[in-house]
């Protein structure tokens, strides 16, 4: 395979015209054909922006954003819509912070979205909220966890529905510290390299401060990283009590899979999981407790319907991200209705009034007048022992909601002493 | 001990860069013959999970690995009649960009078919675990992918060295016009070497499906590496893409052991370095064609 100069001179020509309008043709007629909202929508529909991540490292959870939140809105439309319009709630893959804010403000400024809502991915929440701020709309976070949305970066016009880091690192701790596996132990941490990992390992750092546990090791890992093979060997050599994963998305799937490959004896526990990534890891792989929103067995009458009603619709089991999208659109309905009107102002004060809402849990949820975040129960989930699954979907045991029934619900959120949220 | 972590870390990263390998050589094989950077090897690679997590249901772990390359290798020669080998003697920009497009083509295609949520896979409970030896800790499964890369490897140098087909191929590779003067249409010859390619992209797809998420853009995940590793290697260069595989993942291992943020990184850093200093790769040939 020696000198290769020769090979090919001849093909040396440059484009041709033709071709280069043939190439430049198909390109600009697949962007056409790509282009959404061809279809206009009927000029007294309530329209909504809907921005979740639909490829990436998040898109997996972002396909169970879109169905929730669709299936609400044909809910909805079929009952008769909100003050007798029609909601239109258009999907798009936000990709990532800067295609984020760009498509933001397309639909605020040229599609005239009365306001937004969606995203998981913390980093391109924020970017959407500061477009949102700008343009006097709300914007509804629905997937992000980073206590920083609701703390230092919040504003006026984001809401956020899913529970903070503080919260998930609270209702794990919990459960960690009735198990006595956090006194005097070593603890490794694994944390996804971006604004919602930093702002989970900041959480899980001070409850380990104040709960007398160490760190052997501390690893920061790139979002886009597939094989974890050299922070497991790091794991073994720093020998720790417990490995603490404070992972997002794909990172988390991939991490229990290699860890089950290399069968390391650590206990693990995390911060951050999504049913939807633990289904992915498959039978056998993933073990611990972990926090939750929202699962699919929680026993009140309304989430069983939904669950019932989700599986007619889309023939599988609902994810937690499918949860929230879906009891979001309806709470926000519920408020137009209430108010009367679409203005995101009005609907601003009256959330910020501490408006009730039935979020399918055993006590009603309402956001918090000074962070706006929605106040909520969530729950530790631990995987079931290998053999009593009865299927792949049936890999968790929901635990008891916390806070305890005797205790106020703010109780596990930061309080606005730790909280330096000021609208 | 210090020490005895880093050679750990040296050690995974061969083992690491085996299967890199895997990935690379053909997209190194593919370059070699036809001249296309084939951006759809991705594509490939993640068909290769999809098919084997799909035939496991019914055939079981170790049957589906072996069948998976091999009914998608035969997509593999639709792709090259109808596809490819219009891009040889074309400007390579063309072959760029309808194997970019491809790459996009399967990745909606594998959402289309199975969806967007990943595809639940696990391994034989059989080869979980660890295989401790001295102070080092291998994955067994990985030390078996292993083997298998290495035997591929040596079939593929087999074939290529020490058979007439090789010989074929390779005078094709230097001088096509002048194979096609002694009466050998190299068009078969093209073909079996673009399945091979191919097979081996979905051989890597179907031997890491148990260990990583089996997503729809899995394919772009890899493709990154795979490109980066052959241009390290030197386009077309058959050991350089084996030095370049192995370089790669040692670096990466090392680099996580001292900066984990950077582990990622580390290999665009090697790249950036190695091409500053020699910009055919470490083994490439000059390319008149690219410059």
């Amino acid at each position: 395979m020696e000198e290769r100069v020769t090979t090919r001179a001849h093909i040396q020509a440059p484009v041709s015209r033709r071709t280069a309008l043939k190439v430049g043709g198909g390109l600009v007629a697949s962007a056409a054909i790509g282009s959404p909202s061809i279809v206009r929508a009927a000029s007294d529909d309530i329209m909504i922006g809907h921005l979740t991540p639909m490829t990436g490292f998040l898109g997996a959870l972002g396909e169970w954003a879109v169905l929730g939140i669709q299936m609400a809105a044909e809910e909805i439309n079929a009952a008769g819509g909100v003050m007798g319009r029609k909601l239109d709630v258009k999907s798009e893959d936000s990709i990532n912070p800067n295609t984020a804010a760009t498509k933001a403000q397309r639909m605020l400024e040229r599609d005239e979205k009365a306001f937004l809502m969606g995203e998981i991915s913390s980093a391109s929440a924020l970017a959407i909220s500061q477009v949102a701020a700008r343009n006097k709309k709300m914007f509804m976070a629905l997937g992000p966890r980073s206590d920083t949305l609701r703390g230092k970066n919040c504003n006026r016009y984001m809401f956020c529905t899913d529970i903070p880091n503080t919260v998930m690192v609270n209702a794990v701790g919990n459960a960690l510290l009735r198990d006595g596996m956090v006194k005097g132990k070593k603890f490794h941490t694994l944390t996804a390299d971006y604004v919602f990992g930093h702002d989970l390992l900041r959480a899980a750092k001070s409850f380990f401060a104040a709960n007398d546990a160490t760190l052997s090791g501390d690893d920061l890992v790139a979002t886009d990283v597939t094989d974890f093979s050299p922070y497991l060997l790091k794991i073994r050599q720093s020998q720790p009590d417990v490995v603490c994963l404070n992972l997002a998305g794909n990172q988390v799937t991939n991490f229990v899979k290699q860890y089950a490959e290399y069968g390391l004896p650590f206990p693990t526990i995390g911060f951050n999981l999504n049913t939807a990534d633990a289904w992915a890891a498959g039978p056998g792989n993933l073990s611990g407790t972990w926090p939750t929103v929202w699962y699919h067995t929680l026993q009140t009458p309304a989430s069983m319907a939904f669950v019932e009603a989700f599986q007619k619709r889309y023939g599988k089991l609902p994810e937690n991200h499918a949860w929230i999208e879906y009891v979001a659109l309806k709470l926000v309905a519920q408020a137009m209705e209430e108010t009367k009107s679409t203005d995101s102002e009005k609907l601003i004060q009256h959330f910020e009034k501490g408006a009730k809402f039935d979020i399918m849990k055993g006590r009603e949820a309402y956001f918090r007048s000074w962070d706006h975040q929605l106040v909520q129960e969530a729950y530790p989930f631990s995987v079931k022992d290998a053999g009593s699954a009865k299927d792949q979907w049936d890999l968790m045991t929901l635990g008891t909601a916390v806070p305890g029934a005797n205790q106020p619900l703010e109780a596990i959120y930061p309080t606005s002493e730790q909280n330096p949220c000021t609208l | 001990m210090q020490l005895v972590f880093l050679l750990e870390q040296l050690v995974n990263g061969l083992v690491l860069g085996g299967y890199y390998l895997l990935i690379a050589l053909g997209l190194s094989l593919i370059f070699s013959v036809g001249g296309v950077v084939n951006l759809a090897h991705g594509a490939f690679y993640a068909l290769g999970a999809y098919v084997s997590v799909e035939i496991a249901k019914y055939v079981g772990f170790a049957p589906a690995v072996a069948i998976s390359p091999v009914l998608v290798g035969l997509l593999g020669i639709l792709f090259e009649r109808f596809i490819l080998k219009r891009f040889y003697t074309a400007d390579p920009i063309l072959g760029l960009l309808v194997t970019f497009g491809l790459a996009m083509v399967g990745e909606e295609m594998i959402r289309i078919i199975w969806g967007a949520a990943p595809q639940p896979a696990s391994m034989p409970a059989l080869l979980k675990g660890p295989v401790i030896v001295g102070d080092f800790l291998f994955s067994k499964y990985r030390l078996l992918l292993l083997a298998v890369v290495a035997v591929v490897l040596v079939g593929i140098w087999y074939l290529l060295q020490k058979t007439s087909f090789g010989r074929v191929v390779r005078a094709g590779i230097q001088d096509p016009d002048m194979v096609a003067a002694l009466g050998i249409r190299l068009q078969p010859y093209m073909t079996t070497v673009v399945v091979l390619g191919v097979g081996m992209a979905a051989l890597g797809g179907a031997l890491f499906a148990p260990i990583a998420v089996v997503h729809p853009a899995m394919g772009a995940e890899i493709i990154t590496v795979a490109f980066v590793v052959v241009v390290i290697g030197g386009l077309g260069s058959f050991w350089g893409v084996v030095a370049a595989a192995l370089l790669v993942g040692v670096v990466r291992g090392i680099t996580i052991h001292f900066v984990p943020a950077a582990g990622e990184a580390s290999m665009y850093v090697l790249m950036f370095l190695i091409l500053m200093f020699r910009p055919r790769g470490l083994l490439g040939e000059r390319m008149e064609k690219f410059e």
